[in-house]
């Protein structure tokens, strides 16, 4: 909300200057976000009067003028189509400097001299544009600085109110504010009861009286509609951000702005049989200010009369019934609504309004008829007509519940006993009613215009703003030193980062949500529809579904850099992965890496090699340790290489999956050169075993070789699950140390060599005993796989 | 004898000149080898007579001992050389770089989650993750933001249907776990939130810690310690830190936070916007509404919350300008962390 600092000084006018004053503010919680002068920056423009004005000889668009500013008298060439004998005018004389460094000198139009500036309101900086000059109202001294008659040295304030600060929103609340802070008094201007001068009244009837407990309706007939706001109004407004737009307007406008109460205008006539404050009705359709059609539910108040919706109540007026130029006639609307009622209609049909606003935050509902007298009294001095008595229906207004306030909550909370006169004035100058002293504390009544404060923590959190978060004492926790639990068999997220760093890998951070048609591709489930979690809002079409893996982050983030002259990456991302499983949403935690490019950066001391599915297999056998059995699947995913792609499982259940990106879509995203990814569910990877040590044996090793020429489909893993059957306990290691095929060897077949190491416990190993147990693996060999040896 | 004195010369002459180990083994057979002419003068010992032949044999025996220590000691020196010319024939350029793997980095958000979940498990925190996915009340109604309140306007949830969302903060988690455990609670729930937000100074991706302790006795005196305590250990810097009322609906009393400007210590510059300090965290003792829905009872028990954007302290720690950097993963810009 921006307001002017002289229109709040007007209410309450603390000795201290305007920075003091917004560090005050600041500090009790009604946030100053910045502040700007309330005008550019001029000088040597003064009030004048246009004494004369004649065609100019040879200039259809321009007059040439007779100005006066009370002491001389001027000639001046302008070309304003407003200007006429008798305006009164901010004038520039020469010498005048506006804006930062235009300077009004002595000049001559089509041969005619000019001595000054007749000026716009643009021209002054006070609009954003204008069409003619600024006409300053008929008693404005001639030959003051205009800076001076306008008041412009005033600072425009903008201030970031929370939303349980309603009362805020208000020069009149903001004054009580200040006036409590700064121990100031805050002076009410006089608003009148203004007596109806004609006996019409339309009724009003309350069919929602939950939503609308009370509403004030008025009637001023025969208004002059050539009237136009006067120009300290239209200041003020400006100085809150309101543009002028007609007389009746501006003053609701002003009356919100002044006491926070929003009023509405109907123009009379449009009316038919009377108000009634109601739901609207499903479907229901009405045409507003702005000239947007909408389509209303059931859960939004209306303001109707007995044909036809007339307005959203407390959010925005209808067209059908608004104000205008021809208007002569109209209805003045004062009413509370319960902020429950209002709360969110506006952002549910796309709006936000400062009627709005308000209504939801609360408005003080004891403030109606006060709005209403305001209003007529502003309508009657600048458009006139005469004023029919005020209509009031009333039902139940909101009840607030006293308050204990214990005094032993107060320390318990704040950490300080403030002394009770301190508390009782604290809260006595906020507008509670101290209704009795109590054994324990103190019982309070709530002013209406808080709706913050509905329990014992709101009036502790009073206290606090008022006697000034600094001011409260500062300590540490204190806490029992209780051990927490440190699982050893759950290994930290933070040292898997940690290997992956080691090996060599950049972590990355991607969004969430990611392209649809990317993610569909990369997921396990592939073309299964409904297992994507689509955004029914999303930022935008590359953001709309929530990822399903870490990849289409990842091949993102390749892409961005491949196009940044980037020629190889190792990437690694944790997070969660969500999907819809049979309407059911799993979101797991994963880790995932992608390597790209040449398998070592370039260097002098390695020959360049491509990389292949083994280096990422070793780095992911690093990831996963020793104490895991996990076992490496030839299985098919879509969106990996169907001869390089292994699902991982650990303990009958699939850990990931690792392999090479499917050529078909390494070529879509036109990525040269092969891509290897993968990715594992990190809460089984975090699961190991606690170390058992078994006792190592004191006698030597003895070590053989085996050459086996196997047909080439037999995997190197099926080969050493027979062969550690087959050796029984004494093979302590098992080890692949060679793989062949190619030139000596038969088509169809590879040659495989594996070295096993076996130990005894308690003696030396002989031949004796290893003998037999090569020829009984050898014999397995040849049985399960038709193995020969070499 | 004559002749084994010019023998010996020029014995010890030619091992002196030899230039190789073979030329010295040449010299060691032709002079001392089994037909080598020192070794030959013993022969002329035989028409020596008795008496003569010792003093004439320890003569002969003096000569070859003389030429055999010179013959060992030109090895020995030979030897050694060839040693010396060994290693500096071995010699690298040990300024070339070490053959390795390429280096790899923790992304700065993490790091600095990292950082902030070791000043605070240090000092007894446990730290807890939750569901991203969230449902409206986890994310809203327990924490007292009923259907249209307008502290939901400031959320700009990004929604799945009615009832599900993105979380847009991580209190979701302090919620969880109040509901599924017993007080005291000392907890901090790092992890990625959502807002339907996205320009210049923001993302719709950004992370949050968010902490909460609940106790018995624990008080805003307390809050304001630790929140000091954290900022200066996080910042290692003696900052100033200010509390200013503000509005959570699920703390009551509520404060933001600011700290004495990182960059400037105060004086007022581009990143304080010249104010000499910045806004860092909300927080405040929760809300007693709050504590009851999750099932703690709020006459026992008292607690505060506080909650901070990770991105925001990454950027004031390393200087980061532009939030959008963090989610470009650009190498050249994330190498910087390594």
């Amino acid at each position: 909300m921006q307001i002017s600092e002289s229109w709040l000084r007007e209410w309450v006018n603390p000795d201290i200057d305007t920075a003091q004053l917004l560090k005050i503010v600041t500090m009790a919680g009604l946030e100053v976000d910045g502040t700007e002068p309330a005008a550019n920056v001029f000088s040597g423009v003064v009030v004048a009067e246009v004494l004369a004005c004649d065609k100019h000889p040879d200039a259809d668009k321009l007059s040439v003028c007779s100005v006066s500013d009370g002491k001389d008298t001027f000639q001046v060439v302008c070309g304003a189509p407003n200007v006429r004998a008798g305006l009164k005018v901010p004038f520039a004389l020469v010498g005048a400097v506006l804006g930062e460094d235009f300077r009004i000198k002595r000049a001559k139009l089509r041969g005619v001299e000019s001595c000054g500036m007749l000026c716009s309101s643009e021209e002054l900086g006070l609009a954003e544009t204008a069409d003619g000059l600024l006409e300053l109202p008929g008693d404005a001294t001639i030959g003051m600085d205009i800076r001076e008659y306008l008041q412009l040295e005033d600072t425009l304030i903008e201030i970031d109110l929370t939303p349980n600060r309603g009362d805020c929103l208000s020069i009149k609340g903001l004054a009580r504010e200040v006036g409590v802070l700064t121990r100031t008094a805050v002076t009410f201007p006089h608003i009148e009861t203004i007596p109806a001068s004609i006996e019409l009244e339309f009724p009003v009837e309350l069919a929602s009286p939950s939503d609308c407990p009370r509403y004030l309706g008025r009637i001023i007939r025969n208004i002059n509609p050539d009237a136009e706001t006067p120009l300290w109004m239209q200041e003020k407004l400006r100085r809150c951000g309101l543009r002028s737009i007609d007389p009746v307007v501006d003053v609701t406008n002003f009356v919100l702005m002044e006491l926070g109460h929003p009023m509405h205008a109907f123009d009379f006539d449009k009316l038919q049989g009377g108000i009634r404050v109601r739901r609207a009705n499903a479907g229901e359709k009405l045409v507003l200010l702005d000239g947007r059609e909408v389509s209303m539910t059931q859960e939004t108040l209306v303001i109707a009369d007995h044909d036809k919706a007339l307005a959203m109540a407390g959010v925005m007026g209808g067209k059908h019934s608004a104000v205008g130029a021809s208007t002569r006639n109209i209805f003045l609307e004062s009413a509370f609504f319960d902020p429950v009622a209002i709360a969110g209609r506006a952002r549910s049909y796309g709006m936000h309004t400062d009627a709005g606003h308000r209504y939801e935050r609360g408005v003080d509902y004891s403030l109606a008829p006060l709005a209403m007298e305001r209003a007529t009294a502003l309508l009657l001095e600048i458009v006139g007509g005469e004023a029919g008595p005020v209509t009031e229906a009333l039902a139940s207004l909101p009840q607030k519940s006293p308050i204990l306030l214990r005094r032993k909550r107060i320390s318990a909370l704040l950490g300080l006993s403030l002394p009770d006169g301190e508390v009782e004035d604290i809260l006595q100058r906020l507008g509670l009613e101290l209704l009795e002293n109590t054994a324990e504390g103190w019982i309070f009544t709530v002013p209406p215009w808080r709706f913050d404060i509905s329990i014992e923590a709101d009036l502790i959190e009073e206290l606090a703003r008022v006697h000034g978060y600094d001011h409260l004492p500062v300590s540490l926790p204190t806490a029992r030193m209780k051990l927490q639990k440190v699982p050893e068999s759950r290994l930290p997220v933070r040292d898997l980062r940690r290997t992956m760093v080691n090996l060599g890998y950049q972590e990355v951070v991607t969004y969430s949500f990611v392209d649809c048609e990317l993610d569909r591709v990369l997921r396990e489930d592939g073309e299964i529809a409904g297992s994507q979690l689509a955004l029914s809002n999303p930022i935008s079409q590359d953001m709309a579904v929530m990822r399903g893996s870490l990849w289409p982050g990842l091949i993102v983030t390749l892409k961005h850099n491949q196009n940044r002259q980037q020629n190889r990456l190792r990437l690694f991302e944790t997070g969660l992965t969500f999907i819809n499983k049979n309407n059911v949403l799993e979101q797991k935690a994963k880790v995932a890496c992608l390597l790209w490019g040449a398998a070592m950066p370039e260097q002098w001391a390695e020959r360049e090699r491509s990389l292949d599915f083994y280096d990422i297999k070793g780095d992911i056998e690093i990831l996963t340790g020793t104490s895991q059995m996990v076992s490496y699947a030839a299985d098919t995913h879509p969106a990996l290489h169907g001869g390089q792609s292994a699902r991982l499982e650990l303990h009958g259940k699939t850990l990931g999956w690792i392999g090479a990106l499917h050529p078909r879509l390494q070529q879509e995203l036109d990525i040269p050169g092969k891509i290897y990814i993968a990715e594992l569910n990190l809460d089984m990877l975090c699961k190991r075993q606690v170390p058992v040590n078994a006792e190592l044996s004191r006698f030597p090793t003895v070590r053989r070789d085996l050459a086996l020429v196997l047909p080439q489909g037999v995997k190197a893993d099926e080969v050493l699950a027979v062969l550690g059957e087959s050796a029984g306990e004494l093979l302590l290691e098992l080890s692949v140390f060679d793989q062949y095929q190619g030139d000596n060897i038969e088509k169809g077949k590879k040659s495989l060599a594996l070295g096993l190491t076996f130990q005894h416990s308690s003696r030396t190993l002989s031949d004796s005993d290893i003998n037999p147990i090569i020829d009984s693996c050898i014999k397995a060999l040849e049985a399960k796989f038709n193995a020969e040896l070499r | 004898m004559d002749n084994l004195q010019a023998l010996t010369d020029s014995a010890l002459a030619a091992v002196a000149a030899s230039g190789s180990l073979v030329e010295l083994e040449n010299l060691r057979v032709q002079y001392l080898g089994k037909k080598g002419s020192l070794t030959e003068e013993r022969k002329g010992l035989g028409s020596l007579s008795a008496e003569e032949r010792p003093a004439a044999g320890a003569l002969i025996n003096k000569a070859i001992g003389q030429v055999q220590q010179a013959i060992e000691a030109r090895r020995e020196s030979m030897e050694a050389e060839e040693a010396e010319r060994r290693l500096a024939s071995e010699k690298i350029d040990v300024s070339l770089p070490g053959r390795r793997q390429s280096r790899g980095g923790l992304h700065p958000v993490t790091r600095t989650i990292e950082r902030m979940e070791s000043l605070f498990t240090s000092a007894g925190f446990e730290v807890v993750e939750g569901p991203e996915v969230e449902d409206d009340y986890h994310n809203f109604e327990a924490l007292n933001i009923p259907a249209h309140h307008p502290a939901r306007a400031m959320h700009d949830t990004f929604y799945f249907d009615a009832s599900t969302l993105l979380r847009t903060h991580t209190s979701n988690v302090q919620i969880r776990v109040m509901e599924n455990g017993k007080p005291p609670f000392r907890i901090i729930c790092p992890g990625r939130v959502y807002r339907c937000d996205s320009d210049m100074t923001h993302t719709p991706m950004f992370h949050q810690v968010e902490g909460l302790v609940v106790d018995q006795g624990t008080n805003f005196a307390d809050l304001k310690g630790l929140i000091a305590d954290f900022l200066q250990s996080f910042f290692e810097a003696e900052l100033a830190v200010r509390f200013r009322p503000s509005y959570f609906p699920f703390t009551e009393p509520s404060a933001e936070v600011d700290v004495q400007c990182v960059a400037c210590r105060g004086k007022g510059c581009r990143i304080c916007k010249q104010t000499g300090w910045l806004e860092i965290m909300g927080c405040g003792m929760v809300h007693p509404k709050v504590l009851e829905m999750s099932g703690v009872d709020s006459e026992i028990w008292t607690g505060f919350a506080f909650g901070m954007g990770v991105d925001r302290l990454a950027m004031l720690r390393y200087q980061i300008r532009d939030l959008r950097q963090l989610f470009e993963n650009d190498m050249r810009f994330l190498r910087q962390f390594h």
